[in-house]
């Protein structure tokens, strides 16, 4: 079974239950230590194929996640990830200590790549080390594909003790308005959208090819296609981001439209499609979920 | 309940510089004055959340201000073409207010004949930029109007409840006349249904999403 999720930061489960309940799993939006009001409006800009968001790591911060949010989010009945951010390595180790305790989360996801926020955070490896000492929960690594070679890093991340990778997050963008003034308050934001599928897709194809971690394949999933696409480069499972703001109807049909693609390519069951666009080439890591 | 819907274009006519865009009303439930649907364009990635402005012989009326690509392409939609609609959405007007009046400028003339429809004679006062925009306001007869350099500050009345949508400047000199108005606000939305966190507009130096918490903010919140 390919499981669906939704990016973090793609959807609000309180605000909109239903939708996450069509879901495999919920992945909340991302959480630090301590609370952020995000970054000012204007926040959001629609491009010619895709969209620029800039909200800037808005949350209430881990305690008031821990007290208030997940209690919540826990009587939804959907398996729980909870995205941990930070700015420095001791936030990603406070989040996963924080979490540790913590029943109804089935992983955490390590945001070690937004593109809002201006703060440098350490090298990955250091990052995913701090939070694997402190963690008990699988920790999934999600990485940008702006670096010059993705694959390096999701070798480090899992040298470092990462249990699956996320690829990937939004790339930085910008867009004019008629004025040709930036139209995002912080003039750059992350893009997202059907432009970034070949970009995740790469970057899902180079790490198959790199790691035998899981991976959550995410970026301009728009339909049932999409995700198979996703999958025949490696993914075990695909998350849905821009789309869920298009169609909050997104999981529910897209996972009628993959088992349709996968059968109108003659695969019995989307699974099939695991890895075959590494075909060509020995599978170099021998291994499947 | 919000429900998304494929709905047939029913019509499509100027008034003024806008385009008022009817749409088969089918299983929308039309809401309350002042909220919203979000109108996906034919061709853009992004629905566009738009107030009802009319409801009336199993028909939603949404005015369009073309400011953009998206808008754009709702304005040049034919009647039988299709387009994805959803809603309703957001927190309207509160309507059991002792001495109503409805103020608008410019294209946020839109939700008040619903609002006025709804609430049966209610007096309201108009602002716009232009004798060619003021044509927006046979959609609300016996509205007062004022044309710029006259803005609605100037002529609204002492002791009323105000219900406002306009441009953001409007809203601030509104509320500073009237401090407990009701303000329909309006910002670049993704999705409209609180998952985005695009919305938020600052209202007091806190960060509010408007698809959620508002579109109408009591000024006072």
């Amino acid at each position: 079974m390919i499981r669906l999720l939704n990016a973090s930061g793609c959807l609000d489960a309180l605000a909109a239950p239903d939708v996450a309940r069509a879901l495999d799993v919920f992945v909340t939006k991302t959480v630090t230590p301590l609370a952020r009001q995000g970054n000012p409006p204007v926040r959001i800009a629609e491009t010619d194929r895709g969209m620029l968001n800039s909200i800037g790591l808005q949350n209430p911060g881990l305690d008031r996640f821990v007290d208030e949010h997940l209690p919540r989010l826990r009587e939804l009945g959907v398996p729980l990830w909870v995205s941990v951010g930070g700015f420095r390595a001791g936030d990603y180790a406070e989040g996963c200590e924080a979490l540790a305790a913590e029943p109804g989360i089935e992983a955490i996801e390590l945001n070690v790549s937004c593109p809002n926020v201006e703060e440098a955070a350490g090298t990955v490896a250091q990052l995913v080390a701090a939070a694997r000492a402190a963690a008990t929960l699988p920790l999934y690594v999600k990485l940008s594909p702006a670096v010059p070679d993705v694959a390096e890093l999701a070798r480090a991340a899992e040298a470092a003790g990462a249990d699956g990778l996320t690829l990937v997050n939004t790339i930085r963008g910008l867009a004019l308005d008629h004025t040709l003034r930036p139209r995002l308050a912080r003039a750059v934001g992350g893009y997202s959208g059907p432009a970034l599928k070949p970009v995740a897709l790469a970057a899902v194809h180079a790490c198959r090819r790199a790691s035998a971690l899981p991976i959550v394949g995410v970026g301009g999933v728009m339909n049932g296609r999409d995700a198979l696409e996703f999958v025949a480069v490696g993914a075990n499972a695909v998350a849905l981001g821009t789309v869920l703001f298009t169609d909050p109807d997104a999981p529910g049909r897209i996972r009628a439209e993959l088992a349709a693609e996968a059968a109108a390519v003659g695969l019995a069951d989307p699974t099939d499609a695991w890895g075959v666009a590494h075909s060509d080439v020995p599978d170099p890591v021998g291994t499947r979920n | 309940m919000p429900r998304r819907e494929a709905r047939s274009v029913a019509g499509r006519e100027a008034v003024g510089p806008y385009t008022l865009l009817r749409v088969e009303q089918g299983g929308l439930d039309p809401g309350e004055p002042g909220q919203f649907f979000m109108l996906s364009p034919p061709g853009r990635l992004l629905p566009r959340p738009m107030s009802l402005c009319l409801h009336e012989a199993g028909e939603l009326g949404f005015l369009i201000d073309v400011v953009g690509p998206g808008t754009h392409a709702l304005a040049a939609l034919e009647p039988g073409d299709e387009m994805s609609v959803y809603g309703p959405l957001g927190t309207g007007f509160r309507l059991d207010v002792p001495r109503p009046l409805l103020v608008g400028g410019g294209v946020g003339v839109a939700p008040f004949p619903f609002t006025a429809a709804r609430m049966g004679g209610v007096p309201a006062l108009l602002g716009f930029r232009t004798a060619l925009h003021a044509e927006a306001a046979v959609l609300l007869p016996n509205a007062e109007v004022v044309l710029e350099p006259t803005y609605v500050t100037e002529a609204l009345p002492d002791g009323h409840d105000v219900l406002a949508c306009g441009p953001g400047p409007m809203l601030e000199a509104v509320r500073a006349l009237a401090p407990d108005a009701q303000l329909a606000w309006e910002a670049p939305m993704a999705c409209g249904y609180g998952a985005c966190y695009g919305c938020v507009v600052e209202i007091d130096g806190a960060l509010r999403r408007l698809c959620v918490d508002g579109p109408v903010l009591g000024a006072a919140a």
